[in-house]
């Protein structure tokens, strides 16, 4: 893993964030943008959200490595994966925002909501994830 | 159609990002939530070098009245911060937590064709549907 590539690719979608807030006053929040495609901001959102998916591609393009994401191997693997989706999901949608929405976003509009979404999905993120290992 | 291009090149360089900074990579990420021997705290820096940017930026905005291009700034409440708030945001980190994806680098790993993000983006936007059916009754319950 590199620290440069880590910092660039952050800043490259803190441009973004920063970008689509000064010109369109939008959030980009990819939940938030995913759950409400809808109505007359439907078409933008599908527009971002394309992109979004196109950019993967062309920093691949340019050099980055491919991220690795198989199906996993075991049933128990699968529905592991189904259930994190589906909580991911859900949560998302109740606390109105994600890594970028909060993270990204909120923070810098120094949003109280934010700061407490963003410190109980990292700590349980990490919890979660350091227990599952230990379990292991 | 010129309202576009915003959206456009901001959704590519929200995706280039995601892939260059290692985030759209589960292992990465859990790489770094996993606080065990061989922790990597590389990714602290994407969302590091975002608030880098997004921060001053959003701070010099304030001074405007308006964007450049739409009629005003969508204002998201920045309170309060309720029991609604803390049990998504808990459930967003549990799920993250497990198989190491947020919402951008599944998209992202959706269009890459990477077949965990064909479960999981699709269990995604269930649960997004149970949560509109679920909100109100967590609302109902305390108030």
């Amino acid at each position: 893993m590199n620290l440069i590539l880590a910092l660039l690719g952050g800043m490259l979608i803190g441009a973004s964030a920063l970008l689509l807030y000064a010109v369109e006053g939008k959030i980009a929040g990819i939940s938030g943008i995913v759950f409400s495609a809808t109505g007359v901001e439907r078409v933008w959102k599908l527009v971002f959200l394309a992109s979004l998916m196109a950019g993967g591609w062309l920093a691949i393009g340019v050099g980055a490595s491919t991220p690795h994401a198989p199906v996993p191997a075991t049933p128990g693997g699968i529905t592991l994966l189904l259930l994190a989706g589906l909580s991911v999901g859900v949560g998302t949608r109740l606390s109105k925002g994600c890594t970028s929405g909060h993270g990204v976003c909120g923070l810098a509009r120094l949003s109280p909501r934010s700061l407490a979404a963003v410190m109980t999905f990292m700590g349980i993120g990490m919890m979660t994830a350091t227990a599952l290992r230990y379990a292991h | 159609m010129n309202r576009l291009v915003t959206p456009l090149l901001c959704g590519a360089l929200f995706g280039a990002g995601l892939v260059i900074s290692g985030m759209a990579d589960p292992s990465i990420v859990l790489g770094f939530l996993t606080l065990a021997p061989g922790w990597n705290p590389a990714l602290a820096l994407v969302m590091g070098g975002a608030l880098v940017i997004t921060v001053p930026g959003f701070f010099w905005l304030r001074r405007r009245a308006r964007p450049f291009v739409a009629e005003q700034f969508v204002m998201p409440p920045t309170r309060p911060v309720d029991h609604v708030l803390i049990l998504g945001a808990a459930l967003f980190g549990l799920g993250w937590g497990l198989a190491g994806f947020c919402p951008g680098p599944a998209i992202v790993s959706l269009g890459l064709g990477q077949g965990a993000a064909l479960l999981f983006v699709p269990a995604f936007l269930i649960g997004g549907k149970i949560a509109d059916f679920v909100e109100p009754l967590l609302r109902h319950r305390s108030a």
